[in-house]
């Protein structure tokens, strides 16, 4: 009999038996295979998610930006237009990053490459599975942040040391795109119901105050648009790019929380059915 | 040693009672019961949808049940399935390598997923490699290897934490004979080191060649038990002839020979006539004139069990 594997059924015996069926500590061994791809892969592939918020900058916010001049800023200031806009492209870009990680990348690997019921075979558990694939997810979704912020940082489309803060805040947003996303991946059959994704959030990026301010809406469209995610994220960057806050700061901070909390533990509770079909 | 005489219970690497998994009104497993012995090399045979990989796939907990117990390595794979799978090596059906890792880094990073140190995985990679006759091969991609590769390497993969026992779902299926024979050898050579093999096939020869023992499986119940020879002997005759008289007339010529055999099984291509002497009988096939186009006489099987038992033949 080997002995090799006392180690790990040592500290696996040591696992509450709450947590017994679901998880083995070892998210490790998943982050560890996910960097080993990235080492691998086409480095042109990832960088297109770099170059998309960049080109909608330059087009939106630089292109147009000559013809729509200073608009308002959060503090009420007049900024530039491509000012306005960088912080929300920021937000969008971590949504679309953590969407395209947490549900395209996850239901790919589950149903065709069949990755995690290779990864299931051994001595992780679902939860160690999720946990590594949503710190994908965000180091993904954080080198995006980091790259777009040094392009804004060049073209002095920051004016705040807070600005640093929006890398944190790309992950928070992130996480809860991500897990919410994952969440809502375990409940899908097919190929059909992935086509539902952008139809859910292409008119969330045009209508979250990402290119214009929520004011030119009725009063009943900037309530249903308060409602959402993107709104929120989108409004918390533009504050931190010019360092100003006010009591709505918090509020979209929460609503980040509380998406990630209720996403993780969906992500939890649906763990077998994500998994183990 | 017999069966009966030894506790099987007290050392069982694995114990099913009343194991059952439904999906809505199907049963795919309906109350199986069995135990398999350290070392033991467990079969089990049946068609495809029997209920085999069901079986396989709760034994490494990640499917749930619907009933009974179940137990591996002393643990209930459903409330404890890292801990059990620590002990485990899973070969399943079809290969799912991971596609964006080379050969060598599957081998190192599913042992990672074990939670085993480099320095134990890298030469234990080449190790493995050699083992599977994939050393020239360490740092292709997946995609490029043949089935039969792509086979070993899972299989190799599979034996990464050295497992107490292997699982082996349908390990042959779409091998050439050469590649099978050489899988075959290797698994010997596993069960020789004192690993427990569990195995599913569809292949009476596999299972022939494999098992010790094992269970006919059928629409999700054990219908026999027992050591591939036992069965036969218990199931079948000695010997088997085979005529064939054509299609056409294969079903007419059935009562001619009726009082021939202790027991006739027509199948659509030939008829099976079970006696102690098959020789002995084909010439009195003969001797009536009744002059069938081709003829053989062979030792029973295990396809000629699960025809008895079942009615019908193990590949459809």
């Amino acid at each position: 009999m080997s002995a090799i594997m006392g180690p790990t059924l040592e500290r696996l015996r040591r696992r509450p038996p709450t947590v017994a069926a679901l998880y083995a500590g070892n998210a490790r061994a998943v982050i560890e295979r996910g960097f080993r791809v990235i080492r691998n892969a086409n480095w042109a592939v990832i960088a297109t998610g770099f170059f998309e918020p960049v080109f909608y900058l330059l087009a939106m916010g630089v292109g147009m930006g000559a013809l729509v001049g200073g608009v308002p800023g959060p503090d009420g200031r007049p900024i530039s237009y491509a000012m306005y806009i960088a912080p929300a492209l920021l937000a969008t870009s971590a949504m679309n990053g953590a969407i395209y990680d947490g549900v395209h990348n996850v239901f790919f690997k589950l149903k065709y490459g069949r990755l995690y019921e290779g990864m299931l075979a051994t001595a992780l558990g679902p939860m160690d599975v999720a946990l590594g694939e949503i710190f994908m997810a965000l180091f993904r979704g954080f080198l995006y942040a980091v790259g777009f912020l040094a392009v804004l940082g060049v073209m002095g489309l920051v004016t705040s040391w807070w600005a640093l803060a929006m890398l944190p805040v790309a992950l928070l947003i992130a996480l809860g795109f991500a897990s919410l996303g994952m969440a809502a991946t375990s409940y899908m059959k097919g190929f059909q119901q992935l086509d539902l994704v952008p139809f859910v959030l292409l008119p969330m990026f045009l209508f979250s105050a990402t290119l214009y301010p929520i004011t030119v809406y009725p009063g009943w469209v900037q309530a249903l648009i308060m409602a959402l995610p993107l709104w929120h994220g989108v409004e918390l960057m533009r504050q931190l790019s010019v360092g100003y806050f006010d009591g709505r700061t918090a509020v979209h901070i929460l609503y980040f929380v509380a998406m990630s909390v209720i996403g993780v533990t969906v992500v939890t509770l649906r763990l077998r059915k994500l998994f183990l079909r | 040693m017999s069966e009966a005489g030894f506790r099987l219970l007290d050392v069982s690497v694995i114990h099913a009672s009343e194991l059952r998994k439904n999906y809505g009104d199907f049963a795919a497993v309906d109350g199986i019961s069995f135990d398999v012995a350290p070392g033991e090399s467990f079969g089990l045979l049946g068609p495809n949808g029997a209920g085999k990989s069901t079986t396989m796939r709760m034994i490494g907990g990640t499917l749930l049940r619907t009933s009974g117990t179940l137990e591996v390595l002393g643990l209930d794979p459903e409330t404890r399935g890292p801990e059990v799978r620590a002990s485990l090596g899973v070969v399943p059906q079809s290969d799912n390598l991971d596609e964006e890792l080379r050969a060598r880094d599957n081998l190192i990073v599913y042992g990672r997923y074990f939670g085993l140190p480099l320095s134990y995985l890298k030469p234990k990679a080449d190790e493995l490699l050699e083992f599977a006759q994939l050393t020239e091969k360490a740092n292709a991609k997946v995609n490029s290897l043949s089935g039969g590769m792509k086979r070993r390497l899972t299989i190799a993969r599979g034996l990464v934490n050295e497992p107490r026992v292997l699982l082996l779902d349908e390990p042959t299926t779409g091998l050439d004979p050469q590649a099978r024979h050489i899988l075959w050898d290797r698994l010997f050579r596993l069960k020789e080191q004192g690993v427990t093999l569990v195995v599913t096939t569809h292949f009476m020869d596999e299972a022939e060649q494999l098992c010790d023992r094992l269970v006919v499986m059928d629409h999700g119940q054990i219908v026999a038990e027992g050591s591939p020879s036992s069965l036969i002997k218990q199931y079948s005759s000695r010997e088997v002839a085979e005529v064939r008289f054509g299609s056409e007339r294969n079903a007419a010529m059935v009562d001619e020979l009726r009082d021939l055999a202790g027991r006739i099984e027509v199948l659509p291509d030939r008829i099976l006539m079970y006696a102690d002497d098959g020789e002995g009988l084909l010439e009195e096939v003969h001797r009536r004139g009744l002059n069938p186009v081709t003829s053989l006489v062979r030792r029973s099987s295990l396809e000629d069990v699960f025809l008895r038992l079942t009615g019908r033949s193990l590949i459809d």
